[in-house]
């Protein structure tokens, strides 16, 4: 059974992608249920896969029973497995998040939703574990097909957002094609660990260095670092309110994990992929400044968490860049952390969207009062974001810190500290309206307004993870991340 | 025992909670206030005896970081601390019950909640045992300060708390840099006695990360230039200035700049760096510019406000002295320009709220209507100038003692300095008040007793305490043994560690 884990994560939702819309047609209530089972059966299994791999080691599967390096191999090591367990952690929440009537409300659209929706989650479970470049691309274009498709569910805004959408995230999936093609051409395999072996022969090769340069850029596009970031706005704010939750929240930090795979455990550490990650630092110091100074232009709530999507991107890239064991457990912690703080905002935006109808961050006015619970889970995420003890934004930022002064990167520790004062100022705006502003007279006190339970549970419990997990980082830090690092960091 | 300090800091944390889920029953919240009030006190008092036996108190928890823990610890110092705040809390809900009532504000829960976690915080503050839980802490406290600070949600009200969140979270993020600095150089230290730092790195890099923490605490402590924002947050509720303005939050910043000079620096490793003077300098001034921009100022509580900016500057210099006497008076300063600030800004409140004057010309002739009022606004003027008798000359006596034991005579003119401008920016409200010319007939009309009978409470206590300087929960005895074992500590750190 152990041996088997593996697969099963990425199988038991791929079979319920299928299987939801026909059983939609038969038992429209019954297709919520299937997939909420779906996603928490590959939840619990990613967390026994993950368990089983801290305790007795990498955990390896064979597809099809043909050996690696020909046939496709799926690893779990403590770094995709907690990669896995994240990913199916924040589905469980959003798939109740968005309830049986997701996506309009008729059980056909609302199968369509679910069959995406795990379809998505399916994508994203194989890229962190699978063992083999040409099948990351592969898994990245499931995902990236499905997310599309939920992404234009949202109106007309959303469809040409995601229009654009689908040109960018092509055209980076193809860069990382043909990266994979040289690296291919290169070394004559496509399996990580075999190609790591293979590569440290070619560095000096002219071709290796195209091959590191394409599969950077390609996946820089899809993890949203600034200057490529020009998609993600637009097709945040657009998108219904569960997509973007869960998109925000994972999408963009697989991205950044398959950076960091592919540059950790498949190219050598000397090289183009040093090259590639010093001018990586330079480019995400000014990721982190620009997307908070972007998101305090805003005046649409979503964009604003959009714009500090990208600036946070800007954290994780920047760690991976120090490449101190401090960075670069700053960078994995707050790729969880983001991930948990992130998807509960977009979460608590949209439902506020969902029941008010209100976006506009003038508009906030009073929503203390009105929804006093989802207002407070978005102090609290929003608290993380800036970094404030105990929360896990907190934490991860001084690692990230510790990390920067280490290494003596004097520029990066600024761009650390500033970015976290413009945070204050984008977020506590938001907090000033919600709280302080009485709405518009002549309405009366607005009625309490919170959201149904299925709605606010999920918020609730991201909105608890991020002070648990604070308070246990050393649990998650030594217990998960430190065996994440790649081989020559570890302890 | 050993988690009496964490029940310290818990208890009001889970009032605020209950608090909260009272929102439509006033008494009842209010009913929470002074239990968890009364039994943080008596959880703090019963660490007395154990403590002043030469005992500490102290738990770790959660490990935060590596090597730091959560780690809450009651030594004497922190006692202090703890003591102060705690102990007029109770009175301060008193006085808070009765000011918000009668001035019939608005969002009540809200601000008695804040208020509970604020208490918190200030627990958290006194009893840290490392820096990272000082820190956590340290920003807590910020967070739900806030809220009192913005209170009257006018116009006013938001700009004082954006100009507030600047000031102390932007200083936060450099106290922030510091202890990322410490962790690298030291990691996982506690406090200690004369500090842990001596020769863990050159004397420059420690300066700097000296500068920055100095940054981080000295703006809760409103060192100038770091002051700006404690005038402007004077918009708040006065029972808000009155505890956290004149007593939690900016001791906070003078508690933790007496731990970062005494605890983790080291009086010795400041000298050998030259910092103890620039810190002393910096004090100094401010101490004479902040008297004399209070002389400026016409509205009551800025001029309160003015003065505690001054007289939080006493116990900085103290700490930058750093001889025996000169610690032992800055410590007990906390405790002595507590009781008597705190008083102070009672007396302003309830004048406010009997008259809805602040401005000091306004008052002609309040003294005889108000005499309980004026009386303890009298005492506690006289106090804080540094009259015999009263707590403020102890704590002056020590530091200017202090001043001549650490050679530096210079400093011992600015206390005295200061000590006249003190009499030149209160003696005219005590004379207008009960000399000056009022615009109509005076008849005795005080103040209600939940407004009066506190404030006539720290009064009396300031006079005790200025008296004997022991009196009830031995302040003095414990500011002189927490300020030899620091010197005691120094000596040893000089004699362990070596210069660099």
């Amino acid at each position: 059974m152990t041996a088997h884990l593996p697969v099963l994560i990425v199988v038991l939702p791929l079979a319920a992608a299928v299987a939801v819309p026909l059983v939609a047609l038969a038992f429209p209530k019954a297709a919520f249920a299937v997939a909420c089972l779906a996603l928490a059966a590959a939840g619990v299994a990613s967390c026994a896969a993950l368990s089983h791999v801290l305790a007795h080691g990498t955990l390896r599967y064979e597809l099809g029973g043909w050996a690696p390096p020909w046939g496709i191999e799926y690893v779990v090591d403590p770094l995709s497995g907690g990669m896995g367990a994240l990913i199916t952690l924040i589905a469980v929440c959003v798939v109740v998040y968005a309830g049986p009537r997701a996506n309009g409300g008729s059980a056909a659209r609302s199968g369509m939703f679910h069959s995406l929706f795990l379809l998505l989650v399916t994508g994203l479970l194989g890229i962190v574990l699978t063992g083999d470049m040409f099948n990351l691309y592969v898994f990245l274009e499931i995902s990236s097909l499905a997310a599309y498709a939920l992404l234009a569910s949202g109106g007309i805004r959303g469809t040409v957002a995601t229009f654009r959408y689908l040109i960018v995230g092509t055209i980076a999936a193809t860069f990382y094609l043909l990266g994979t093609g040289y690296l291919y051409a290169l070394t004559g395999t496509l399996n990580m660990a075999d190609m790591a072996a293979r590569l440290t022969a070619v560095v000096d090769a002219r071709a290796y260095g195209v091959a590191v340069v394409l599969t950077v850029i390609g996946l820089a596009i899809k993890a949203a670092l600034f200057p490529l970031h020009g998609w993600l706005p637009d097709a945040y704010t657009y998108a219904p309110a569960p997509v973007t939750g869960f998109i925000a929240a994972v999408m963009a930090k697989v991205s950044a994990y398959a950076l960091f795979r592919v540059l950790y455990f498949v190219t050598p550490a000397e090289g183009a992929s040093a090259q590639a990650l010093m001018l990586l630092g330079w480019v995400s110091v000014i990721a982190v400044l620009a997307g908070s100074i972007l998101a305090m232009a805003q005046q649409d709530i979503r964009r604003m968490l959009a714009y500090s999507s990208v600036g946070q991107m800007g954290y994780i890239v920047l760690g991976f860049a120090l490449g101190t064991p401090a960075a670069l457990i700053g960078a994995l912690l707050h790729l969880f952390g983001h991930a948990v703080m992130k998807g509960c905002l977009f979460l608590v935006v949209g439902g506020i969207q969902w029941r008010t109808g209100i976006y506009k961050i003038s508009d906030y006015a009073g929503m203390g009062r009105r929804m006093p619970l989802t207002m407070a889970a978005f102090v609290v995420a929003a608290l993380a974001m800036i970094g404030l003890p105990p929360t896990l934004g907190f934490f991860s930022k001084w690692y990230l810190l510790s990390g920067a002064v280490e290494a003596r990167a004097w520029l990066f520790v600024a761009a650390l500290v500033l970015s976290s004062l413009l945070g204050i100022v984008y977020f506590f705006r938001v907090f000033e309206f919600a709280y302080l502003k009485t709405p518009e007279a002549g309405q009366g006190t607005p009625p309490r307004q919170e959201l149904p339970l299925h709605m606010l549970a999920p918020i609730l419990v991201l909105t608890a993870a991020v002070l648990v997990f604070g308070l246990l980082n050393q649990q998650v830090v030594g217990g998960i991340i430190r065996h994440a690092l790649p081989g020559a960091l570890a302890p | 025992m050993s988690r009496y300090p964490l029940l310290a800091v818990l208890v009001s944390l889970l009032a605020a909670g209950a608090i909260l889920l009272s929102d439509r029953r006033p008494n009842v919240r209010e009913a929470w206030t002074f239990v968890a009030a009364a039994v943080k006190f008596l959880l703090v008092v019963s660490m007395l005896p154990t403590v002043l036996a030469g005992g500490v108190i102290e738990a770790t928890y959660a490990e935060l970081l590596p090597g730091w823990s959560l780690h809450l610890r009651a030594d004497l110092f922190g006692l202090i601390f703890a003591l102060l705040a705690s102990g007029l809390w109770i009175l301060t809900s008193i006085y808070s019950i009765g000011y918000m009532r009668a001035g019939h504000y608005t969002h009540q829960t809200g601000y008695f909640a804040s208020f509970a976690v604020c208490l918190s915080a200030t627990m958290g503050i006194a009893f840290a045992g490392n820096l990272i839980t000082f820190f956590l802490f340290y920003e807590m406290l910020t967070l739900a300060t806030y809220p009192l600070v913005v209170h009257d949600r006018t116009e006013e009200a938001v700009a004082a708390g954006r100009k507030y969140l600047a000031y102390t979270l932007g200083a936060g993020q450099l106290l922030l840099l510091a202890l990322v600095a410490v962790a690298v150089l030291a990691p996982g230290e506690s406090f200690q006695p004369g500090g842990f730092l001596m020769g863990k790195a050159p004397l420059g890099v420690l300066g700097l990360v000296f500068v920055l923490g100095l940054i981080g605490v000295g703006a809760k402590a409103a060192i100038m230039p770091l002051h700006g924002w404690l005038p402007a947050a004077m918009v708040a509720p006065t029972p808000v200035s009155a505890l956290l303005h004149a007593v939690a939050v900016v001791k906070a910043g003078t508690f933790g700049c007496l731990r970062l000079v005494h605890y983790v620096f080291g009086v010795d490793l400041l000298r050998a760096m030259g910092a103890d003077t620039v810190l002393a300098v910096a004090a100094a001034l401010t101490i004479l510019l902040a008297s004399v921009r209070a002389l400026g100022e016409q509205n009551l509580k800025r001029r309160l406000a003015y003065s505690t900016v001054s007289q939080l500057s006493y116990i900085v210099l103290g700490a930058a002295l750093g001889s025996t006497a000169a610690v032992a008076g800055a410590m007990f300063h906390i405790v002595a320009h507590g009781f008597m600030k705190i008083t102070l800004f009672f007396c302003a409140g309830a004048i406010y709220i009997k008259t809805h004057k602040l401005e000091i010309p306004d008052l002609a002739g309040l003294g005889r209507q108000m005499p309980i009022t004026f009386g303890a606004f009298t005492l506690g003027a006289l106090g804080l100038a540094g009259t015999p008798l009263c707590v403020g000359f102890v704590s002056k006596w020590n530091l200017g003692m202090g001043a001549l034991q650490s050679g530096q005579a210079v400093f011992l003119a600015v206390f005295v300095a200061s000590g006249i401008l003190n009499f030149a920016y209160f003696f005219p409200i005590i004379y207008t008040a009960f000399f000056g010319r009022p615009g109509q007939a005076i008849r005795f009309d005080e103040a209600n007793p939940a407004l009066w009978a506190p404030l006539a409470a720290t009064a009396v206590v300031s006079l005790i305490l200025g008296i004997y300087p022991n009196a009830g929960l031995q302040f003095y005895h414990l500011a002189w043994t927490a300020a030899e074992s620091v010197m005691a500590g120094a000596g040893q750190a000089l004699a362990g560690g070596g210069m660099p």
